[in-house]
């Protein structure tokens, strides 16, 4: 039940920025469209609507800070926010369970029916004799030719302990804040920005190592595409969750939050932890088996 | 329980005239509408994205239905009549009646909990402010060289790769509703789980509400499935990923599952509000108390469950392993006991209660009625040895446009009455309504009921032309379908004429057997629905238990 700080709701004015965000949505996706079908003006745009995309959420979330920050938010509209922010998570988590799903999907049925498993025994025969199921595989074409596979127990599993340091080094973080001492909170966020940036180094190596030197790229079949997707989108998140854990780094210099009031610094850790728990599951998945 | 009468509107004051204590409402035309956090401005603005999107999809299906007048090909070529039957159907889903129900969600939610206004109204304003974007650039396509998506709103690959220019526009437009849906649905679970008046329990909301709960967690679940799905068509399409081909290891069926779980739970989601504004609605013109309201509530819950595990009923003829077909089937069929539970309930209610027939109970009932043929031909879409012979055929189309059209657009038809004095603060023209509703009705009927016998007798649904064995019903079938398509400008006649023209002030309390709070308020309500919140008792309550 809803618990009311004041007599009256919390109703903030009209804003601009939703508008300002559309504008810079539909120039960047639409920019995006005509890069695909290889405009050569198109970059430029996709540009311009980044920009206007960044310049919206500078304003908006500035706007959102320092109506915080002057206390206008009452414990309404701190529960609201926390529930924008978890229902949120969960979107990402399934459409991460869109990937996972087609990876599993793959695995377990279409790759073995190719092989000639079960109800594929003349989908085999067929169309494609002689293809024998394994994973990885690029397929009975053999998709973008032979290619060889990231080892688990190398720089996936430095970036799996990095990744779980820093969801250590949040946690201190939190804790530091929770007994207001401000010089710990910011030191051991930046530790956790700085493990998040390393992570991203790291992928991005491994990443020059598929294209160059293992064969491994988007069109090895669906193991290429499956990993690509996967650890693609998850890198994504990382950059953006560790920018956003940067951006609370910034906030806590400047003397935000304080020991009771701290939901911004609390959504960006949930957020940490979220891509932490997601690149678990391709470790295990993508990596490991 | 005092209900606040209107005041008087003078015949020259704007329908959505500022009330009472209105102190924060914004002047000028970008701040009302571009820059709006207000629930009640935000709602109209999705009702009237929606009605046009309604009458462009409409009009869409006008082409379809005047090429499909007579055997031959006669007005549009074979790929155009694609693109129309594609994207009528992308325009009516995604542009027609979900933003309907969000509007009816955001006008109509915070009236029925107790609340100022949404959860989170500047991320509102964003859910809806994307929308218009979005279609642009979806209907843009239609004028590319390539023209728009032609492989059916399913977009199954790989007939969907082989689309020119306008593919990678179709999913970024797909993206954005999607970014839109998430955000709309998050504000309606913040809304309903945060907002409520002290004392207003979860089994006190109104129904409405309380489907409107279940949908908002069915999009948030499936909507990014949705996104996934298409951003590995793109980059099927344009950056050498083999998701969706053999050669490569992947597989096309591997779409239609990712594809159906999303489909699937988004029918309920077209569907389930409907639930809840009729359950609203009979109880009122019935004056009788819903019967079986915690009923009502958790067959709700259950059909959101079960539209999880039913996907593959879309897929019988892909070539499943057996064991799918049966577990799919089964599946399927037990949602007819929720729905059933539904139906029996409606009507229950309506037994021996003292009813009239206002506009708004007259869709109520037809929606009942017809919704009711859609569901149990859904059932025989559900066998799956039998469907064998009904898929893609125009069954299906009857199908689905039996629960769609004289269910979901009727029950956003009946909504609209419903609320539209306390929307307004006029009485609409009951005659003109009532017209409305008996021609659409008999025209929906004449539209879509020979559909059911054209795929029993093998008709194949998408095709611009067909065997002269199909001639007559199809004629009767798009006569029915222009009578349907003309008589929705009353519709709109009424509606404008209510807010524009109409002199007849409507009360707060507009029916007499109105229940809930949304009553308890005047007639438009004040700006901010409730500045403090209202007081909850058993005479504000939607549903108090019936007295036996």
């Amino acid at each position: 039940m809803a618990h009311h700080a004041d007599d009256q709701y919390y109703v903030p004015h009209g804003t601009k920025w939703p508008i300002i965000g559309s504008l810079g949505m539909i120039t960047m996706l639409a920019s995006a469209a005509y890069w695909v079908n290889d405009s050569t003006v198109a970059p430029w745009t996709f540009l311009a609507g980044a920009l206007i995309l960044i310049y919206m959420v500078f304003g908006w979330f500035g706007e959102v800070i320092r109506e915080s920050e002057s206390g206008m938010y009452n414990d309404q509209v701190d529960t609201s926010f926390r529930m924008g922010m978890l229902w949120f998570i969960f979107s990402e988590v399934m459409f991460f369970a869109c990937f996972f799903g087609a990876l599993f999907y793959a695995r377990v049925f279409a790759v073995p029916w190719l092989g000639g498993e079960g109800t594929g025994a003349y989908t085999n025969e067929l169309l494609w004799r002689g293809y024998e199921s394994v994973w990885p595989t690029a397929g009975p074409d053999q998709l973008g030719g032979s290619f060889q596979t990231i080892p688990a127990f190398g720089v996936p599993f430095i970036n799996t302990l990095i990744l779980l340091a820093s969801g250590v080094t949040v946690t201190l973080a939190h804790h530091a804040l929770k007994k207001n001492n401000r010089g710990a909170l910011v030191s051991w966020l930046l530790a956790t920005v700085l493990l998040g940036f390393v992570f991203v180094f790291f992928q991005i190596e491994e990443y020059k190592e598929a294209y160059q030197h293992l064969g491994l790229t988007m069109g090895s079949g669906i193991y290429g595409s499956t990993f690509f997707m996967l650890t693609g989108f998850h890198g994504m998140h990382v950059s953006l969750g560790a920018i956003m854990l940067l951006v609370i780094a910034i906030r806590c210099m400047r003397g935000h939050f304080n020991p009771e009031h701290h939901f911004g610094f609390e959504a960006v850790a949930w957020y940490w932890h979220f891509v932490d728990v997601v690149w678990l599951g391709l470790f295990v998945f993508v990596y490991v088996y | 329980m005092s209900i606040e009468s209107t005041h008087s509107h003078d015949n020259d004051a704007h329908p959505a005239a500022p009330g009472d204590h209105h102190d924060h409402k914004p002047t000028g035309f970008f701040n009302r509408w571009l820059f709006t956090t207000n629930h009640k401005d935000i709602g109209t603005l999705y009702l009237v994205f929606a009605l046009i999107m309604f009458f462009i999809g409409g009009g869409m299906a006008m082409v379809i239905r005047a090429e499909l007048f007579m055997p031959g090909l006669q007005l549009v070529e074979p790929d155009f009549f694609n693109q129309m039957t594609t994207m009528h159907a992308l325009v009516m889903v995604f542009g027609a009646v979900m933003p309907a129900w969000v509007g009816f969600a955001n006008w109509m939610i915070p009236l029925m909990i107790g609340a100022p206004d949404m959860a989170l109204p500047r991320m509102n304003n964003w859910s809806f402010w994307i929308l218009p974007f979005a279609f642009t650039m979806l209907l843009s396509t239609l004028f590319m060289d390539s023209g728009g998506p032609a492989a059916g709103w399913t977009l199954y690959p790989p007939l969907s790769l082989q689309g020119g220019q306008s593919f990678a526009f179709v999913v970024f437009a797909i993206h954005m509703m999607g970014i839109s849906s998430i955000m709309g649905s998050i504000n309606v679970i913040a809304t309903i789980l945060n907002m409520r008046a002290p004392g207003m329990t979860l089994l006190r909301m109104p129904l409405f509400v309380w489907t409107w709960l279940i949908t908002a967690y069915l999009l948030i679940a499936v909507m990014p499935v949705l996104a996934g799905a298409v951003t590995m068509l793109l980059t099927d399409h344009f950056f050498g990923t083999s998701f969706f081909n053999a050669a490569g290891g992947g597989d096309p069926v591997m779409f239609q599952h990712i594809f159906w779980f999303f489909g699937h739970p988004e029918v309920y989601i077209m569907i389930l509000p409907a639930f809840g504004v009729v359950s609203e609605i009979i109880p009122t013109f019935a004056r009788k108390p819903l019967f079986g309201y915690a009923a009502m509530v958790f067959a709700t819950a259950s059909i959101a469950f079960l539209s999880f595990i039913v996907w593959a009923h879309h897929m019988f003829t892909v070539g499943m392993p057996l064991m799918g077909e049966l577990f799919f089937m089964y599946a399927t069929m037990l949602i007819a006991v929720p729905t059933g539970v539904k139906v029996f309930n409606w009507v229950s209610t309506m037994w021996k209660g003292s009813m009239t027939f206002e506009t708004p109970m007259l869709f109520a009932i037809g929606f009942v009625v017809l919704f009711t043929i859609g569901g149990l031909s859904g059932l025989m879409l559900a066998i799956a040895s039998v469907d064998l012979q009904y898929h893609d055929t125009y069954f299906v189309v009857a199908h689905f446009h039996y629960v769609l059209v004289p269910g979901a657009v009727f029950a956003l038809m009946a909504g609209t009455y419903y609320w539209l004095p306390k929307w307004t603060g006029h009485m609409y023209s009951e005659t003109w309504g009532k017209i409305h509703f008996w021609v659409s009705t008999i025209s929906v009927n004449i539209l879509f009921f020979p559909q059911h016998y054209l795929g029993l007798a093998g008709m194949p649904r998408r095709i611009p032309d067909y065997s002269t064995q199909f001639a007559d019903f199809n004629m009767i079938s798009s006569i029915g379908g222009f009578i349907f398509g003309a008589s929705q400008l009353i519709f709109v006649g009424v509606i404008v004429h209510c807010v524009y023209k109409s002199r007849k002030a409507a009360q707060g309390l507009v029916w007499e057997g109105g229940k809930g709070l949304e009553w308890t308020l005047s007639s438009p309500p004040p700006y901010h629905s409730f500045n403090t919140p209202p007081l909850i008792d058993p005479t504000t309550i939607s549903h108090p238990e019936e007295a036996h």
